[in-house]
């Protein structure tokens, strides 16, 4: 019997959703997106406190919502945890009864210890009996989470869990959520706006854009390829530009302005004079030191004028623009290598794009009138 | 001092208390969770007899309870005596007429719990019934007091519709604030003084509950 957490749900209104997901025990699962994307509802549908018009809900074999069957199991049948985004902690229980709350499942006489043992696995020993108006946001965070996990849950449910407290605990709760989520073998889902985050914590995240999921996988997977410019945007992947497809006798290149760009997976099989929208992570644009050319070689050389240079602390964010295209490119060098490059707005820099790094996603067919045209010089 | 009057007085005002605790805690979460547009309507009917003066209040009660009326004829079928001029008669009106000092303070209270609280219940496994008696109840405390504190001491004063509806018949219907009036009437200014100088006190005493449970509320802040 599958562990796993599927969720299916579809609607038109109120909230638009057609998102699409599993989740498998001890994988962490990151729905990220930006605010109204639908990431809370699909959580509070995965919690029963919200039921979509169509699809289903299901968890360890339990079918939780089902439309077409009609069954729509209370969140107090379901079995999960969630930690909501300002924690709803009971203001008149202290941090003990709060958990003790959560308890109901474990014969009374054993209840308090058991809270005691979550307050200790959360490392709040001491403060069973501070209330949540006398606890840091941190504190907080780990109280609503030892409240979650004494459920027992079958699928534990983070909203934005981090977002109230400051950079420091952020960061402290994020490593200690790391590490309590080896010791859980339950489908854990994180909802966060934060790619970061998502990126640091997630074994696999679910682009949402309007309540429609866009595009799932591991982090570095999505990042490095997202799956169309609408994810790429969503993603703050900037570095999107159109191309043609050009067939010359070493293969398939790509037309970009004056250069015909080398690109290692993507274009086998496209047609001739198609459009292509492609991506470059910042990670694969190589800046050639001036007056020699190294790593990269003569991969995908191309000219470009900096157009702003951001200094934020060790690193330098870049603009580069290009005598083609309207488009920017960014990256980020550090400010000593931009030091010692001379650059500056205005510079004219050469920057290799490599091969394996450049992402196809759409393709158009070509028109007639782009067939005919006279391809660029290489 | 009209010992006859003061036992009405305490009697119903108790009993208005009592019976409005229950009601207003149904109505005012009810109508705090309402989120209909149509949500207007039910607080403006609540919220009326604070605006409707006493005697058109009493006036239209009186009507409704005389045997010629459905709600009068009804009420004798089912109990075999009428509403006017009798105690039931002034309960019943004082019900109405404290309806909004009963609800308010216990919607305000229930719109002032965080949001996702009673979600939160559910998700730790308390049922509907848990989650009011665990959860909700004790948080909204300061709201019943408040309710129950401005039941009290509104019935108690209670004048006009009062006496519209019950008269001033002894150890009946003739309330504290009436017979003050009878005194007063009688030139019996000494018992009136001290009569009104009860209703003052106990007036203020709840207002000092009222204000007090707010202080209170306000610093203890939110979790």
């Amino acid at each position: 019997m599958s562990a796993s957490l599927e969720v299916s749900l579809h609607q038109d209104l109120p909230i638009p959703l057609a998102a699409e997901f599993q989740c498998a025990p001890g994988e962490l699962l990151a729905l990220v997106g930006p605010s109204g994307s639908g990431k809370t509802t699909l959580l509070r549908s995965i919690a029963g406190l919200y039921f979509p018009a169509q699809g289903s809900v299901r968890c360890a074999g339990e079918v939780w919502y089902d439309s077409a069957s009609g069954i729509r199991l209370t969140p107090q049948r379901r079995r999960v945890g969630l930690v909501f985004q300002d924690y709803a902690l009971f203001p008149h229980l202290n941090a003990l009864g709060n958990i003790a709350t959560a308890l109901g499942h474990v014969p009374k006489s054993e209840r308090r210890e058991r809270a005691r043992t979550w307050l200790a696995r959360v490392r709040l020993e001491g403060l069973e009996h501070r209330y949540p108006r006398q606890l840091s946001g941190g504190q907080r965070q780990r109280v609503a989470l030892a409240r979650a996990l004494a459920r027992d849950p079958r699928v534990l449910l983070l909203d934005e869990p981090f977002s109230a407290v400051d950079q420091v605990t952020r960061r402290r709760l994020q490593m200690e959520l790391a590490v309590l989520r080896e010791r859980l073998n339950i489908p854990i889902v994180l909802v966060t706006h934060d790619l970061d985050e998502a990126s640091a914590l997630a074994d696999r995240i679910c682009v949402l854009h309007a309540g429609r999921s866009l595009q799932q996988g591991a982090p570095h997977d999505v990042f490095r390829h997202p799956a169309s410019p609408d994810v790429a945007r969503l993603l703050d992947r900037t570095n999107v530009f159109t191309g043609r497809v050009v067939h010359g006798p070493e293969g398939p290149r790509l037309a970009w302005g004056d250069w015909l760009l080398e690109v290692h997976h993507g274009l086998e099989g496209v047609a001739e004079g198609s459009e292509v929208t492609w991506y470059l992570p910042e990670s694969d644009i190589v800046l050639q030191r001036s007056g020699s050319t190294s790593r990269g070689l003569r991969e995908n050389l191309v000219e470009a004028r900096v157009e702003q240079q951001i200094v934020l602390g060790g690193f330098s964010t870049l603009t580069l623009s290009f005598a083609h295209e309207t488009q920017t490119m960014r990256f980020d060098i550090t400010t000593h290598a931009a030091r010692r490059n001379g650059l500056e707005p205005g510079s004219q820099v050469r920057i290799s794009l490599l091969a394996a790094g450049i992402h196809i996603m759409d393709v158009s067919p070509p028109s007639s009138s782009a067939v005919n045209e006279e391809p660029p010089c290489p | 001092m009209d010992g006859a009057a003061f036992g009405v007085s305490l009697k119903l005002a108790i009993m208005t208390s009592l019976l409005l605790l229950p009601l207003g805690l149904w109505l005012g979460r009810h109508l705090a969770q309402m989120r209909s547009r149509w949500r207007a309507l039910p607080e403006a009917l609540v919220a009326l007899p604070l605006v409707m003066p006493p005697t058109v209040l009493g006036f239209y009660l009186m009507l409704s309870f005389s045997r010629e009326a459905p709600f009068g004829a009804a009420w004798q079928s089912l109990t075999g005596g009428s509403l006017n001029f009798t105690f039931s008669g002034i309960l019943l009106a004082s019900l109405v007429v404290n309806l909004p000092f009963a609800v308010q303070p216990i919607q305000r209270a229930f719109e002032a719990l965080p949001a996702h609280l009673r979600e939160a219940a559910w998700c730790s496994g308390l049922s509907t019934w848990q989650t009011l008696w665990r959860i909700e109840l004790p948080l909204v405390r300061p709201g019943l007091i408040s309710a129950f504190a401005l039941t009290f001491a509104h019935t108690l004063g209670e004048f006009g519709v009062i006496l519209m509806v019950g008269g001033a018949i002894d150890g009946e219907t003739r309330t504290l604030a009436i017979s003050i009036y009878d005194h007063v009437q009688a030139f019996d200014e000494t018992a009136a003084s001290t009569m009104s100088a009860m209703l003052l006190a106990v007036s203020f005493v709840t207002i000092g509950i009222v204000y007090g449970l707010a202080g209170r509320h306000r610093w203890q802040g939110r979790g």
